[in-house]
């Protein structure tokens, strides 16, 4: 029963993480009709950027909540920066091309952004401190969950509120829904698409830079490398929910985490890559469009 | 094919060209849009009427040819070079054949957006919502209730636009049409799908938004007791170029206009 309950959290943790990578992965294409493969690598810039702001601001005396939110306000911040340079530099000169050009560019960014990083700052692990203060509450639940996944669970749902808030109240995420329905009748009514697409851009660079703070301090240590997996796992959630979908990204995330946690714990964590990716297989032969996707015929 | 220019016109265009690979979709459009009038655009299936549409509104940018914009006297505009977002802020909006709503927003939203075109707050504005900006957005909310109720869609302001009835759909899309207040409003087969109870009431609102917005509309339809109910101007078009114009009681009678209708004996 214990260890049913801490594969449950488990699976919880790892969802958050995935669904903060995936709702970027999502809402790009949802916009753009675009994959990101980018994307992972601004997470691992936000674990990267989260490490150093940490350090830097450590050592300027700052600590406990103090130093976890003013860390994690610059990974953000410099998180939004890179998403949005990264539009404009590899994306907004192809718009209007073949749909095969933008994505080469993004695995051609991706290979790039692991790359510098490597040369930057380092070939080697680095080692993340742990930023959560002391949860007390967290004791009655010794065993069950650790102040670190509970913060993970917690920061992913107020992130997930804020989306929500975000994209049904104002006018950009309106604008957002109008633009992922129908681009072209959008402009139409007067929305400037450039700044719908750079505002998704940032707002999905936000949230993987979420991830990437709270994934460093899950596992204590980070490298250039953690995008690569961590950016295709959540592409899979995404594809999983119904790429274009929101609420799709999410459960997709989740059921990817739990089948993830589950097959590590009653299987081996040999196989839970192995079941991760046999679930996108069987769930996309039954369901093309993802769990969530709706069927959509292309307009001429 | 009368030639009386008109004294001021709200747009005019001169020698639209517009070729896809080898296919010459419009070819040496010469055409005006008399400020204040309804001005209908006929022709044939396939004869390139939304062509031109399309070019007007930035979807197509036209091979060869000019086009000139007036939405006040005194004020023009070339609309070549121009996105699709700035001439609907220049003035000019558009309803489609296939209606094309944000079929998953609300009715409200959908004139909201077009609404919002016409704001000065930026991105900022909307993430802090400081007060100019809270003050403007409620401006515009209370300005689309008005537009919807004025329009009968009052009621189902907060419906999903795509529950709406096919003539309410008809309707709405022209209210978001007029949402992004212009000073052309370019309606593709307005009466393409409704029922002949519903076209008479098209024919009223088509006249009540003469009377009411200052506008101008320039209309291409099918339904020719519409066009010629409603119109103040016809311009004939078949295979992309402008075969006839004038008052609609001379082009019901022109034999060239009859002709690319029914085809020769």
């Amino acid at each position: 029963m214990e260890l049913f309950l801490n594969l449950c959290v488990g699976g919880l943790t790892k969802g958050s993480i995935y669904a903060l990578i995936a709702l970027g992965y999502t809402m790009v294409y949802g916009i753009i009709a675009l994959i990101n493969f980018a994307h992972g690598e601004i997470y691992m810039i936000g674990a990267f950027t989260a490490l150093i702001f940490s350090m830097v601001l450590g050592a300027l005396g700052l600590t406990g909540w103090g130093l976890l939110f003013s860390a994690g306000f610059f990974a953000v911040v410099y998180c939004a920066m890179y998403g949005w340079t990264l539009e404009k530099v590899a994306y907004k000169p192809l718009r209007g091309q073949s749909r095969l050009a933008p994505l080469i560019s993004a695995i051609g960014m991706s290979i790039f952004l692991q790359n510098y990083v490597q040369l930057v700052q380092t070939p080697n692990f680095l080692a993340f401190p742990d930023l959560i203060p002391d949860l007390g509450f967290l004791s009655g639940f010794r065993g069950v969950a650790s102040k670190t996944q509970f913060a993970i669970v917690a920061a992913t749902a107020v992130s997930m509120v804020a989306l929500t808030l975000f994209i049904k109240k104002t006018r950009i995420g309106m604008a957002m829904r109008a633009v992922s329905q129908d681009p072209t009748m959008a402009r139409l009514t007067g929305v400037n698409i450039d700044k719908v697409i750079s505002t998704t851009f940032i707002i999905g660079s936000m949230l993987a830079a979420v991830g990437g703070l709270l994934i460093g301090n899950y596992a204590h240590q980070t490298d250039f490398f953690i995008g690569f997996l961590a950016g295709m796992k959540a592409f899979t959630a995404a594809v999983l929910g119904g790429i274009g979908s929101i609420p799709g990204a999410v459960v997709g995330a989740l059921i990817l985490g739990f089948s993830e946690s589950f097959a590590a714990g009653y299987i081996s964590s040999d196989y839970e890559d192995v079941v991760a990716f046999v679930l996108l297989i069987a769930i996309l032969t039954l369901r093309p469009d993802g769990i969530m996707g709706s069927a959509t015929t292309q307009k001429v | 094919m009368t030639d009386a220019v008109p004294r001021d016109p709200v747009l005019s265009t001169s020698g639209i060209t517009m070729i896809f690979g080898g296919l010459t979709a419009l070819s040496d459009v010469n055409f005006s849009v008399e400020r204040g009038s309804i001005t209908a655009l006929i022709g044939p299936n396939g004869a390139g009427k939304t062509t031109f549409f399309n070019c007007l509104t930035g979807i197509y940018r036209p091979s060869r040819g000019t086009m000139v914009f007036s939405p006040e006297p005194g004020k023009s505009f070339g609309l070549k070079k121009l996105a699709p977002d700035r001439i609907t802020w220049l003035g000019i909006a558009r309803t489609f054949q296939n209606i094309r709503l944000f079929n998953n927003l609300t009715v409200l939203e959908n004139v909201l957006i077009a609404c919002h075109s016409r704001m000065k707050a930026g991105i900022l504005g909307a993430l802090l919502r400081d007060r100019r900006t809270r003050d403007e957005e409620n401006a515009m909310a209370e300005f689309s209730y008005r537009l919807l109720a004025r329009y009968g869609l009052g009621p189902s302001a907060n419906h999903v636009a795509k529950n709406l009835p096919y003539g309410a759909q008809r309707r709405l899309e022209i209210v978001r049409a007029l949402a992004t207040r212009p000073s052309l409003l370019l309606l593709d087969e307005p009466a393409a799908g409704l029922n002949i109870a519903e076209t008479r009431e098209l024919d009223d609102l088509i006249k009540y938004i003469r009377a009411n917005e200052s506008l101008s509309i320039l209309l291409i339809e099918h339904d020719m007791s519409l066009v010629m109910s409603v119109s103040d101007m016809v311009y004939v078009l078949d295979y992309g170029s402008l075969i006839a114009s004038g008052p609609p009681d001379e082009i019901r009678r022109d034999p060239k206009v009859i002709k690319a209708y029914l085809g020769e004996d």
